[in-house]
């Protein structure tokens, strides 16, 4: 949004393009519960007199041709013919297998966030919030407002690092405000530090967990167990675009430029790094892609510092190797093909246990199991082809159909 | 440097040279087999993985049907993952002329032993309910199936080292010749016999091998079972396949047991790169939604290359080359691989081990061609 | 504007404030939203659209995300178990 809105504002014809049904991400999804963060309602209501076009429930799946994009959603495709190209695809949570992981009822720490902010009913339910990164407080906390009960807060990372964490935010005052407000909020829920799921269990539903508190086993009834660890860039369409990548992070110049000419990418893609960063390297793309480097050059400095912040994220929550052996043999780690994990420790890389196994070939394309075999056995992922997302057999055969602009792509 | 003496060793992991490993394995020969990343890496990663009888020339068909009826025998053997399904094929014929055709090919696989049944466009509904109505009819040739290409070569090579053969796996071929091979590491091994499976490479390893990388496209969709149930072929299937330039499409969908339809299928030349080639896939997908409409909204999941080794006669070449007599080679299968793999692998060894071959070799004899091979 | 929609899961009414998504009222309505290929019964897990366990056939149309739409008026949702049997 921030560099949609900062690219029309130019002057500049705009077209924005988003998978989910409504603006704001995952962050600040359903603009329309009126719930959210003061600035998501700044933005969007900011995009929207920007003159931007905005095409929500629409997902980029491929790219024909230089300097076009396809589109489809439910009903449709289309052509997106763009001069420039600002990717800000944001990041997905990772998820890590433990026996019961694939219970229904267990999900991820903002997938069940996301289910709220969509409808489901939590009042009165109890939900054990598990993981690792700060997701995990502000997703407890906004469970909490919606009336869930949360008997435990499990972050995996050490006491050490916490407290590490919380003395380095004395340079992000700003964070210091929104943490202590985190904990006045939360006061009365226990967060345990060096904790971690073992094991979900229930008959249809998970009904309890298992968890490792220090050293201890705790059985602890819940309706929901809400469980990520920590977030992943999607690189999948920056990598389509050719664009190159380091440490799993798309690779950006001062101006947020690819190494792919004319795209730009902004966010969690080019490291992990928060809402703060996330706007400001937005609005950095969009001026540099209207072509108004001064006016983009006002937010580095701003940008330095909030950096500073993602490297921090990426220090404190770094995942220990107690959680590499949660699974048993016959754990699913692949989901979209029931691939268990003793299955796939029978292969050496990624490529083999793909093509014998089937695991990574499923409608997720890897996106849940692929982060989590490169942190289970080191594999290195595969190169990606289209489609970057499953789209129809007629998107993927159709010949050129336009609607024109300059995309920010989802 | 580090040498060793083997009987015979195997140059390509794919499943050719899987087939070709086991069936020497299992004949007594000392055996060792080197592929440069993972077994079925190549082209039998690529490959649809049909088991069928083709026409195309006599020699095709006895090899095909020779190596058909080994499968068929080896079925009992295989592993779940292989996914072997006998769903038969349906050549399927668009309007009258094509007709003509169905009845030439039926008279061809009578003549031959292999049942076939005439469809008229009725009974071509009633087995295929998706494809376009207005069909003229079909081929049904109800032997013929599909399996999954890399488990099926996963499955040999591990057949193969139970017997004895040793696997090398992420080492390059620098050179053959002469009772020895040379491996990028520096590693030198000594084998009485050579053998070239090395698929589309197969002319890096011996250069002066009239081999031509032949790239084709698929694309797999989600699970939809019950959309088609045998494998679908078009009938202009051959003509694309005997383009000797150019680029071309020919509608091929397979049912797979996961309830996935996996659509093919395009031919190229000259094409070097590994990329999918956006036009290419646009005609294929286009030519497959004009026999199955209800393709258009299914969802399709992942899309993919491979590079089929193409011989100027379309023939393979299976036996000792005339460039170095302890080379022999097993290679050219262009999109015949994954059916003919068992049937090479019995004639190389046939020839190997002087045993009277089942079906006569000499169509696919290296020495064939009347040119003359650059000495390497 | 309605402030309630009513669809169908598997046949059977379920009555959501508008603006809930379909992954959502298949939760509501005590269903799994599909069975995986050995059989387990599955749900949302991402809530976000990348992981595809949410899918189901909406009006007939199989694997679409019910995670990523929103409840519509006389919506026919048939989880994957309904429609292979």
């Amino acid at each position: 949004m921030a560099a949609a809105a900062c690219a029309a504002e130019c002057g500049v014809r705009v077209g924005m393009v988003d998978d989910n049904p409504s603006l704001g991400g995952q962050i600040w999804r359903g603009e329309s519960d009126g719930q959210h963060h003061p600035d998501a309602s700044k933005w969007v209501r900011r995009v929207r007199r920007s003159g931007a076009a905005v095409l929500c429930g629409w997902r980029v799946v491929h790219q024909p041709e230089e300097g076009v994009l396809l589109a489809e959603n439910l009903s449709g495709f289309c052509e997106l013919k763009y001069g420039k190209l600002v990717l800000a695809p944001g990041a997905r949570e990772r998820f890590l297998p433990f026996p019961g992981w694939t219970l229904p009822n267990v999900m991820g720490a903002g997938g069940l966030q996301a289910m709220v902010k969509c409808g489901l009913p939590i009042r009165g339910k109890r939900v054990i919030v598990a993981g690792t990164g700060p997701l995990l407080l502000a997703v407890a906390d906004y469970l909490r407002k919606h009336g869930a009960e949360i008997p435990l807060i499990c972050e995996q990372a050490c006491w050490r690092s916490l407290a590490k964490f919380g003395l380095a935010l004395v340079r992000w005052p700003a964070k210091i405000v929104q943490g202590l407000r985190l904990k006045f909020d939360l006061a009365g829920v226990p967060l345990a530090a060096n904790s971690w799921p073992l094991a979900a269990h229930g008959e249809t539903t998970v009904e309890r967990v298992t968890v490792s508190r220090a050293g201890r086993v705790e059985d602890i009834p819940c309706d929901y167990l809400a469980c990520g660890f920590h977030l992943v860039p999607n690189i999948e369409l920056p990598l389509l675009l050719g664009c190159a990548v380091g440490n799993g992070c798309v690779q950006v110049n001062e101006f947020q430029e690819t190494t792919s000419s004319s795209v730009f990418c902004a966010g969690e893609p080019t490291s992990i790094g928060g809402v703060e960063l996330a706007l400001i390297e937005g609005q950095i793309a969009g001026l540099a892609a209207a072509g108004r480097t001064r006016e983009a050059r006002a937010w580095f400095e701003k940008r330095k510092k909030a950096r500073g912040f993602a490297q921090l994220l990426d220090r404190t929550f770094r995942l220990r190797t107690e959680l590499k052996s949660l699974s048993r043999s016959e754990t699913v780690v692949c989901r979209c093909e029931d691939v268990s994990y003793s299955r796939l420790r029978q292969h050496t890389c990624w490529r083999s246990a793909k093509l014998h196994t089937r695991c990574g070939m499923g409608s997720c394309q890897g996106r849940v199991c692929g982060p989590m075999t490169q942190f289970l056995f080191k594999w290195k992922p595969d190169s990606v082809r289209p489609p970057v997302f499953p789209a129809r057999v007629e998107s993927l055969a159709a010949l050129a159909r336009q609607l024109e602009g300059q995309p920010t792509a989802k | 440097m580090r040498n060793t003496a083997y009987d015979v060793a195997v140059v390509g992991a794919g499943i050719v040279g899987a087939a070709c490993t086991d069936e020497f394995a299992r004949r007594g020969l000392r055996v060792v087999v080197i592929g440069e990343d993972i077994v079925g890496s190549g082209a039998t990663a690529a490959g649809m993985g049909h088991i069928v009888v083709m026409d195309d020339s006599d020699a095709q068909f006895a090899l095909t049907r020779y190596s058909q009826q080994l499968w068929q025998g080896l079925r009992p053997e295989l592993p779940d993952d292989v996914e072997y399904e006998q769903c038969g094929t349906i050549w399927v014929a668009a309007d009258e002329e094509e007709m003509i055709e169905v009845q030439r090919k039926r008279a061809y696989y009578g003549e031959r032993g292999v049942p076939t049944e005439v469809l008229d466009t009725k009974a071509l509904q009633r087995l295929e309910p998706k494809l376009r109505s207005g069909m003229a009819g079909g081929l049904l040739v109800p032997q013929d199936g599909v399996l999954y290409p890399p488990c099926a070569a996963l499955f040999l090579m591990e057949r193969a080292q139970t017997r004895g053969a040793k696997l090398i796996l992420g080492v390059r071929v620098a050179q053959i010749g002469e009772g020895r091979l040379g491996l990028t590491d520096g590693t030198e091994i000594a084998a009485e016999i050579i053998v070239n499976a090395a698929g589309a490479s197969a002319a890096d390893v011996t250069p002066g091998l009239e081999i031509k990388k032949r790239k084709g496209h698929l694309v797999i969709t989600d699970r939809y079972p019950g959309f088609v149930r045998h494998q679908l072929v078009e009938l202009g299937y051959l003509k694309s396949a005997h383009c000797m330039s150019g680029d071309s499409v020919a509608f091929n969908v397979q049912p797979r047991r996961t309830g996935q339809v996996l659509i093919g299928s395009s031919r190229q030349y000259g094409a070097e790169h590994k990329q999918v080639d956006h036009s290419m896939l646009v005609r294929m997908l286009q030519r497959a939604q004009e026999y199955l409409p209800g393709l258009s909204q299914m969802s399709a999941v992942r899309t993919w290359t491979g590079f089929r080794a193409a011989t100027p006669d379309k023939l393979p070449l299976i036996g000792q080359w005339s460039g170095d007599k302890s080379v022999f080679l097993a290679t050219g299968h262009e999109g015949l691989g994954i059916t003919t793999s068992l049937g090479t692998a019995r004639l190389l060894a046939d020839q190997i081990s002087g045993t009277k071959p089942e079906i006569p070799v000499e169509p696919y004899l290296p020495s064939r061609t009347a040119k003359e091979y650059v000495h390497a | 504007m309605h402030s309630e929609v009513t669809v169908t899961v598997n046949g059977a009414p379920v009555v959501v404030p508008s603006g809930t998504s379909v992954a959502v009222a298949i939760v509501m309505a005590g269903q799994a939203c599909r069975r995986s290929v050995s059989g387990e019964p599955r749900g949302p897990l991402c809530g976000m659209g990348i992981c595809f366990e949410c899918c189901v056939a909406i009006n007939g149309n199989r694997h679409v995300r019910s995670c990523q739409l929103l409840c519509e008026q006389g919506m026919e949702v048939a989880t994957e178990k309904c429609i292979d049997e």
